[in-house]
């Protein structure tokens, strides 16, 4: 498993490519889902302020 | 009218839009992992390595897909840029400027993984050959787009000018694909757009196709993220968007 792993002498090369798309597409997928749900957080606040005064 | 047209005209409606994406992202972005692990599966234990580059070549199943994602990203842009400048679809303009980053997201993999595969197999990290050039003038037009919609105060003058950008940029994508073919390039010829007499094995050939469908699903997913928050934005003071969030509040 460890020699799979290591994949030989490119080991580092495969490893470094999976995980700079891992790192780009995980900013991808989380930044706007994030975004999103502190707007609707932002948004509700406000609707409920309005609707007390 | 006919239900599918029906159906298909009602997504150009914000309200129906941000309902269908509200109802299917938990489904879709389920079915996107579900697939991109298949795939990394498939592509890291089932295929066999490459008898001369070992495996190095499975850089591949990352580079192919995300390549192919920033033209086929960039043609999607097209068809919003005409749906924008001539039948003036409003939620048009947030597709396409949503999809803008996320195209250039798929350049950017494609660039550096392109990059790393090619110190082991060229001997160098980057040559200035067609494919790799046109390319990354692609990265550029997609950097180019966005900041062009972001400088205009007014949205609907920097939708039309994005639109018109995204339509005058699209000479790059012929030029991207033929360029292996058009010019002598250190870059190897397609080997997908051949299907019929594929040039790989058929053991290498399935984890790339899994993957290729992982990436289109990845882009679905985060096109409806994107344009999911762009419509809160745009319709915060409406009644509609106000019952969708009460509705979803009530649901949890």
């Amino acid at each position: 498993m460890n020699e799979f792993l290591l994949m030989g002498s490119y080991g580092v090369y495969v490893w470094s490519s999976f995980l700079f798309c891992a790192l780009v597409g995980g900013y991808q997928w989380l930044k706007p889902l994030v975004e999103y749900r502190r707007q609707r957080a932002l948004l509700r606040r406000q609707w409920r302020e309005e609707a007390l005064r | 009218m006919n239900p599918i047209l029906k159906w298909l005209y009602q997504w150009a409606i914000p309200r129906v839009l941000f309902a269908r994406i509200e109802a299917g992202l938990p489904w879709l972005s389920a079915l996107a992992a579900v697939t991109l692990l298949l795939g990394l599966g498939l592509s890291f234990f089932y295929a066999p390595a490459d008898y001369q580059q070992g495996e190095a070549f499975r850089i591949m199943y990352v580079h192919v897909p995300a390549a192919w994602l920033s033209m086929a990203v960039y043609v999607a842009m097209a068809g919003l840029a005409l749906s924008v400048l001539v039948w003036r679809v409003e939620v048009a303009q947030y597709a396409l400027i949503s999809s803008a980053p996320i195209g250039a997201a798929f350049t950017l993999m494609a660039l550096v993984t392109g990059a790393i595969w090619g110190q082991p197999m060229w001997g160098t990290w980057w040559v200035w050959d067609a494919r790799l050039t046109s390319e990354l003038i692609l990265l550029f037009i997609y950097l180019g787009i966005y900041a062009l919609y972001e400088a205009i105060e007014d949205k609907r003058q920097a939708a039309k000018a994005a639109s018109l950008m995204t339509l005058v940029g699209l000479v790059n994508i012929p030029i991207i694909h033929y360029s292996v073919i058009w010019w002598n390039t250190l870059h190897q010829p397609p080997s997908l757009s051949k299907l019929d007499t594929p040039s790989i094995h058929i053991d290498m050939l399935i984890p790339l196709l899994v993957m290729l469908v992982a990436f289109k699903l990845l882009y679905v997913v985060w096109l409806f993220l994107r344009v999911r928050l762009v419509l809160l934005l745009a319709y915060a003071h409406s009644a509609w968007l106000g019952e969708a969030l009460a509705r979803k509040g009530e649901e949890k």
